[in-house]
């Protein structure tokens, strides 16, 4: 029945959110819950709508298949289907689908007694998804501003909005943001490998010790964090990543709608420049 | 439900410091009294220090720290030695690589000379802080996954710096060294050869870069969310499977169909780190040396649209420009 040896003790009832019992079931290895129904509601009716939508489009190449969102002229209104309708019902299925995940491994968590890191490090993903869609576009004031859902045409998306902003690696919440990204993948990197490393040393040797692993950070840059706090790191890193993602794009347009190297001109014509020698 | 998250450490146990793994035979001993940080201690371990130095890690040291001022002091230069100036326009200066016309030869000191200075002296530094990290791992009697982690990052590093200037035949094609200089190369190299977005081997260099920080994510939150149940001593955990593996095994389980193991979610994340340099590299590689117009090349095959022409056909300069 797709159960690990040590799993039938965990499978206890109760932790629900809501619903009370009546979705307190598995089907396979998942966990159903009231928000494994909703999930599966919006994530079949979502890529129902897709598959749909890229039958009537005029091609199947997979690379090429876009839904995109209403045209700028139908501002903040809701738009016949085949115009961008499809694309605002699909946002709607997305967000429900991305927001029940999140309940649900809540629900999961109270069932094994563990803390909700995870839907809440989920949650800073979502959070950034909703940004690019709905805020933005609510305060620049059309749908047409979010990006269309094809594999091929979401960079499109990315390089034409880029543009838009003359030289968008100059936007400072872009640099903070890329930053934490190559941070936390370095980090993972370190991670990943000093514990193979300290598990895995090699014919004839014994598995090493977290003294070895703190030993070995400490003899190579001087500080090792540690087996908790590079978790702690790790968890921050990655959700700082997201979330000057989400600041970076929100603030293009609706805040600066000129070319970010020209933001930059505040730091030349500070005052003190002219006041020293 | 406890509120027990563990964001922080709320107590802080002050023991004796601890002076390293003792090291065998032939080590330098270690550098620095161990010093505790209250600070540090919130998030990580509260001890700063020892270090090991060593010959490599001298020489790394020495090596970049001569390039850093080197390239400094070009950027003074830049600004006729005018500190203000100097920290009023940090972002904007350079050191540039020689100009196309050199090709692959030396230039003068202020032409690109510096430049290529500053490159070996980096190489150097790099290659030694290799070896100083496979050589501490030897030491310790560990595995060398940090240092061949690592060699993937040196991969991408040299591929930008050495092998693709020579594959064109020019260190005027590599990165100059300055924060908005580098961003201004990157943003040049994308459009000259036809938007990097339809580089293959770019978009699977950013599935691996987003791929690792959603599993550092997912991995980190997983193991503090059963930090109660010891789930940070990950050591213990994948030679003697305990609750906090079984748990945070069934999370993922329940929640998608699959798991890793405390073992394997490493292997995962060592890949995914790895990869993100390695293919990265091969696209940068690839471009300009193989193809010149990653656009041209998705249209080919069938991976973009041919877009409408709403714009009358431009003819491309550098087939006018007799430049090669």
């Amino acid at each position: 029945m797709a159960m690990l040896s040590f799993e039938k003790k965990y499978r206890v009832r109760g932790g629900t959110l809501v619903a009370g019992d009546l979705f307190d079931f598995w089907l396979g290895p998942f966990y159903v819950g009231f928000f494994g129904v909703t999930t599966i509601f919006f994530a079949f009716l979502g890529t129902t709508m897709i598959l749909w939508g890229a039958s009537q489009g005029p091609t199947w190449n997979l690379w090429q298949i876009s839904i995109a969102p209403p045209n700028l002229s139908y501002g903040l209104r809701f738009a016949p289907l085949m115009e961008g309708g499809l694309w605002q019902l699909i946002t709607i299925c997305a967000l429900g689908a991305f927001v029940s995940w999140a309940l649900r491994e809540v629900e999961i968590c109270r069932k094994l007694g563990m803390g909700y890191h995870v839907p809440a490090a989920f949650s800073m993903a979502i959070l950034a998804y909703f940004t690019l869609q709905i805020v933005r576009p609510l305060l620049m004031g059309a749908w047409g501003h979010a990006f269309p859902y094809g594999i091929y045409s979401h960079l499109d998306w990315v390089s034409n909005v880029g543009y838009q902003y003359l030289h968008f690696h100059y936007n400072p919440a872009h640099m903070l943001a890329v930053s934490f990204f190559f941070a936390t993948t370095f980090a993972l990197s370190l991670h990943g490998a000093l514990i193979l490393s300290a598990t895995n040393p090699g014919k004839g040797q014994v598995v090493k010790t977290p003294e070895h692993e703190d030993t070995f950070f400490r003899d190579t840059i001087g500080y090792s964090i540690g087996t908790l706090g590079i978790h702690r790191l790790g968890v921050f890193l990655a959700m700082a990543a997201v979330a000057f993602s989400a600041l970076c794009i929100v603030i293009s347009g609706p805040f600066w709608s000129r070319g970010w190297p020209e933001w930059w001109g505040w730091w030349l014509n500070l005052p003190i420049w002219s006041q020293w020698p | 439900m406890a509120d027990y998250y563990n964001l922080f450490t709320t107590v802080q146990a002050k023991g004796p410091v601890h002076h390293g793994v003792e090291l065998g035979p032939g080590n330098s001993p270690r550098f620095g009294h161990p010093a505790i940080f209250w600070l540090l201690g919130k998030i990580g371990n509260a001890q700063l220090g020892p270090i090991y130095l060593g010959g490599f890690g001298v020489l790394s040291l020495v090596c970049g720290m001569l390039a850093f001022n080197i390239i400094g002091l070009n950027m003074l230069a830049s600004v006729n030695w005018d500190p203000v100036q100097f920290v009023r326009q940090l972002f904007w200066l350079a050191l540039e690589p020689p100009p196309p016309e050199y090709g692959l030869s030396m230039p003068p000191l202020n032409q690109g000379g510096w430049f290529l200075i500053v490159g070996l002296l980096l190489s150097i530094s790099v290659l030694a802080w290799w070896v100083r990290m496979y050589r501490r791992a030897i030491a310790l009697g560990m595995g060398t996954h940090v240092a061949w982690a690592f060699a993937a990052a040196l991969w991408l590093f040299f591929v930008l710096g050495l092998f693709r200037p020579v594959l064109m035949g020019s260190w005027g094609e590599a990165v100059p060294y300055g924060i908005f200089p580098h961003l201004d190369w990157t943003a040049a190299l994308s459009i000259r050869y036809g938007n990097l977005f339809y580089n293959p081997f770019h978009a699977l260099s950013i599935v691996f870069l987003y791929g690792s920080v959603l599993l550092f994510a997912m991995h980190g939150a997983t193991i503090l969310a059963v930090t109660r149940y010891g789930g940070e001593r990950e050591i213990e955990q994948i030679v003697d499977r305990g609750t906090a593996s079984e748990r945070a095994g069934l999370f993922w389980r329940w929640t998608m169909g699959f798991n890793a193991t405390m073992e394997s979610i490493h292997r995962w994340a060592w890949w995914f780190a790895v990869l993100c340099p390695l293919t990265g590299g091969i696209g940068i590689l690839l471009t300009g040396t193989v193809v010149d117009n990653w656009y041209l090349w998705a249209i080919k095959h069938g991976v973009a649209p041919p877009y409408p022409n709403v714009f009358p056909p431009v003819v491309d300069p550098a087939l006018t420009l007799g430049v090669k």
